[in-house]
């Protein structure tokens, strides 16, 4: 008897260990040629906690203010030891989150996992993804340089464009008519209080409703499988699919490092409100695609104003994503899919395209 | 920062409805009170005899108050043309060439007169202008030369601080070059005609056209401008030492000075031309054919030791920063933060920057002390970048470490998955 | 395996606490705070004195005037960016580059700059001397 094992032995004597994963022991994921879809929610939750931890280790040494928050990155990334360790995978890691988070939702879509009984948790994971984007824009600030300086400017004059509620939410957001330090206090209030609460509240949701309702399987396998119950292959989640879980955090961890030691997060130049916008200027990847549609259009369209009509053909998409589980009905179900590669095709070439034109 | 910007944006249009409610006020009064015939017909006429409104408008003088008769004389109430320009109005017809400087002198010489206008204004023109070789030729006879309307303009004068002024700064080498690049014009005068196309190349036109650096020497910051003169070689000095006042000083204590005055050579122009100032470089010190030294020091003379001595220190301290550049790049490339020792580089620069002033005391110990602590700052700027790739290393060499790591966790781990999964077979079938 | 197993996840968990326990550990150079740095202690200027201290990534220059009273100014001049240094013959801040002049206040009064030194505010605590940017209104 190995070590591990008398270690799990003492631990249920005084836990109830075998009890209390009695329920997980029972749940089993569904083993099909998709199945690797399966480890993406992990994964982002993995980054999800990567973020937490090293975002409070950055909260022992960086101030907010105008005044300081540059020098502070800096000296994070200069000074202290492993600072720029820490940093560059709070940088990468919430980069990835971004992507897997992006890449857990189409491979949702795809399975079409978000079906009856499961529309809730969908809708709570779209949010999760808003939260997301959330943290990115309102982290992206934080270091104050002249790039994020810039493209919050930009993001919240965006923001202004929404009729009726957009300017007031606009200034709600900088925290007054302009950017300033007064926007940086309340993105840093977002970022490590606001964001934090509403997403772990959220993830313990989303994640209580997959245990609830189990893995979903494929609408096409799910009736192959019930017509023929000998094809159905399964594993158990635990210790199967956990470990397999544990070996993509590992890789992921793996990756974060690599990022982290050979591309360091670079620091930029601290903002400066009264120097010029550089040319070029460009929002983080994971925007670009609206970004670059908000530049595309034309600033006329009939008698409407481009901006608006962008600003407001992305309000419509996201509210039309967002209830997909109660669009995906009846005659609408064919049409579905192909909405979905058309989003996927349109995101993916709009943040090509954004990143290489001028 | 939003209430500062609104609230001089606020002050600007109050300014401005100041400015035209006075402007339309001062036309009112100007209309009711004194009519001008003048413009009536010189409006309409061409050539030489013809001056618009509009263009006299933009005159400083007439934004003053100065109408045609306070120059030309003359009646502008009346219509009649032998009234309006009657010699019982005292009118005085066109300006000669030869009178202009004394007419505005007439004014502008006169404090009491000024003060009125502008009681900063200084009122030497004229008595300068009589010292300018201008002046004097004019005092022979010669009305070709320049007279306050060829650089001032004429109708529509504006003071030089307004960047339409032919005077202004950025105007001031076309100014006189509308006059000293015209070969035909100055063949009678046997002077070259160059200057500008020279001075077009040189450094200080680059700090004024492409920096915009309103204060780099134009043509009259050297020659002055009333007092217009080519200086002589003992003057040259005096002229560049006003801004480059440390290599002024050495030139002065050095060997060179008391050379070049027996020689008849004119101090700074020696070694850097006149017109055609170029940014100096290394190369200019030393033997070889595009050095200075060399023409007049020859093989086995003091100086011609000395010139080689103070190249290579110069070369030598060049050669170290480069190679702190270098391996800081390196750092940079690879992600480094080395921003303070990039600052540090800078000011290792600066040093160098210091000893290449210093070289105009042609003296080689003087150098050298501006050299040794360059050298000194530099090698501690490639330790930075050296400590940096160290850094660099020792990052790559923890992330192989922890790689290992990993990769030794998910080995077990699919290890550990077979065997369960073996045995969980063997259970279900 | 289970060896193997072992002392990957202990390794792993080594590379993850190291860099976790070196940052936690503060560093000797105490951060100041961009806003202020120590300029001079008072003995060190005496009236009519200048001095070059370090204000963030660049030079600053802390001038004692003839009344002793302290100012503090950037010493990058404004024309070429060289740095000023105070004459105490003319009681001035003088460039030596191209000869470039300022009053003790950084107005730019003679030769080539065109625009004023930016000043700081100057704080005397105790023996030392604060010097720290001007704060936007």
């Amino acid at each position: 008897m190995g070590f591990f094992r008398k270690l799990h032995d003492w631990l249920d004597d005084r836990f109830g260990w075998n009890e209390l994963l009695a329920p997980l022991r029972k749940k089993t994921v569904p083993v099909h040629r998709l199945s690797h879809w399966y480890f993406l929610g992990g994964i982002t939750l993995f980054l999800f906690v990567i973020q937490v931890l090293t975002g409070i280790l950055l909260l022992l040494y960086y101030r907010p203010g105008a005044n300081e928050a540059f020098e502070s990155v800096q000296y994070i990334m200069t000074r202290v030891k492993f600072g720029w360790l820490i940093r560059s995978i709070h940088s990468w890691s919430a980069n990835l989150m971004v992507f897997t988070a992006f890449a857990h939702m189409f491979s949702v879509a795809f399975l079409k996992s978000y079906r009856k009984p499961r529309e809730l948790t969908w809708l709570s994971g779209m949010i999760l993804l808003f939260l997301v984007l959330g943290f990115g824009f309102s982290g992206y600030l934080l270091p104050w340089n002249t790039l994020a300086f810039f493209a919050t400017k930009v993001g919240t004059e965006i923001t202004g464009q929404v009729p009726i509620v957009g300017r007031p939410l606009m200034i709600f957001l900088r925290g007054g008519e302009e950017v300033t330090g007064a926007t940086l206090t309340r993105f840093f209030g977002f970022h490590v209080a606001v964001l934090p609460g509403l997403a772990t509240l959220l993830i313990g949701l989303h994640i209580l409703l997959v245990q609830r309702f189990g893995i979903s399987v494929p609408p096409k396998l799910e009736a192959e499988w019930l017509t023929k119950p000998a094809a159905l292959r399964e594993m158990k989640f635990f210790p199967n699919f956990a470990l397999r879980e544990l070996m993509a955090w590992y890789v992921a961890l793996g990756v974060l490092g690599a990022l982290a030691a050979i591309f360091p997060w670079d620091l930029g130049v601290k903002a400066d409100p009264f120097v010029s916008a550089p040319a070029g200027i460009k929002p983080e990847w994971y925007f670009l695609f609206m970004f670059q549609t908000l530049k595309v259009i034309p600033s006329k369209v009939f008698f409407m104003d481009g901006e608006v009509l962008g600003v407001l053909a992305f309000g419509v998409a996201g509210a039309v994503w967002l209830l997909l589980p109660f669009i995906d009905t009846g005659r609408a179900r064919r049409w579905v899919n192909a909405l979905a590669v058309v989003a996927l095709a349109y995101i993916i070439g709009m943040t090509i395209y954004g990143h290489f034109a001028k | 920062m939003a209430t500062l910007q609104s609230k001089s944006a606020a002050s600007h249009t109050s300014r401005w409805f100041l400015a035209m409610a006075a402007g339309f006020l001062l036309a009112g009064v100007a209309h009711g009170q004194t009519k001008n015939s003048c413009l009536e017909c010189h409006s309409i006429l061409t050539d030489n005899l013809g001056v618009t409104e509009e263009k006299f408008s933009q005159d400083i003088h007439a934004q003053k108050g100065l109408t045609c008769a306070s120059c030309h004389g003359g009646d502008a109430t009346s219509d009649d043309p032998e009234v309006a320009m009657g010699k019982k109005a005292g009118f005085k017809g066109k300006i000669t060439r030869a009178q202009i400087p004394q007419l505005c002198g007439s004014c502008h010489s006169d404090p009491a007169v000024m003060r009125k206008y502008n009681p900063s204004l200084r009122t030497d023109q004229l008595s300068q202008y009589h010292t300018s070789i201008h002046g004097k030729r004019l005092a022979t006879g010669d009305t070709k030369v320049a007279v306050c309307v060829d650089c001032h303009s004429v109708h529509d004068i504006r003071p030089p601080n307004d960047p339409r002024s032919t005077v202004y700064p950025l105007n001031v080498p076309a100014t006189c070059s509308r006059c000293h690049s015209d070969a035909e014009r100055m063949k009678a005068y046997k002077i070259p005609t160059n200057q500008f196309a020279e001075y077009k190349k040189s450094v200080h036109h680059q700090a004024l056209t492409v920096r915009g650096d309103l204060s780099a020497p134009t043509c009259v910051t050297c020659h002055g401008n009333h007092g217009a003169t080519p200086p002589g070689s003992s003057s040259v000095a005096a002229v560049c030492s006003t801004c480059h006042v440390f290599q002024a000083q050495l030139f002065d204590s050095s060997p060179h000075k008391s050379a070049f005055a027996s020689a008849g050579l004119p101090g700074c122009v020696t070694c850097h031309s006149n017109h055609g100032i170029q940014h100096p470089t290394d190369a200019m010190i030393g033997t070889d054919d595009k050095s200075v030294c060399g023409q007049c020091h020859t093989e086995g003379d003091p100086g011609f030791v000395a010139a080689n001595s103070i190249r290579e220190h110069l070369a030598q301290l060049a050669a170290a920063i480069d190679r702190s550049d270098q391996i800081l790049s390196k750092a940079e490339r690879s992600g480094m933060e080395v921003s303070q020792a990039r600052l540090d580089l800078v000011q290792t620069r600066d040093t160098l920057t210091k000893a290449r002033v210093t070289i105009h005391s042609v003296n080689v110990a003087r150098v050298q002390q501006d050299i040794q602590p360059g050298l000194v700052a530099a090698d501690k700027n490639y330790e930075a970048g050296k400590d940096a790739l160290k850094e660099r290393n020792y990052r790559r060499y923890g992330l192989g470490l922890s790689l290992i790591a990993i990769a030794l966790v998910i080995t077990g781990l699919r290890m550990y998955l077979k065997q369960i999964e073996s045995g969980q077979d063997s259970q279900t079938t | 395996m289970e060896a193997l197993l072992g002392s990957g996840l202990f390794l792993s968990a080594a590379a993850f606490f190291y860099p976790v326990l070196r940052f936690l550990v503060p560093p000797k150079e105490a951060d100041m705070g961009s806003g202020s740095v120590i300029a001079a202690k008072t003995g060190d200027l005496k009236p009519n004195s200048g001095k070059i201290f370090r204000f963030g990534s660049r030079p600053g220059l802390l001038v004692r005037t003839t009344d002793g009273e302290y100012k503090a100014m950037s010493a990058t001049c404004t024309h070429l960016a060289c740095t000023v240094q105070y004459r105490d013959d003319t009681r001035e801040v003088w460039c030596a580059c191209h000869n470039g002049k300022y009053d003790v206040n950084g107005r730019n009064i003679s030769g080539p700059p065109p625009r004023p030194l930016e000043t700081f505010e100057v704080q005397v605590r105790g023996d030392e001397i604060f010097v720290r940017r001007r704060q936007e209104s």
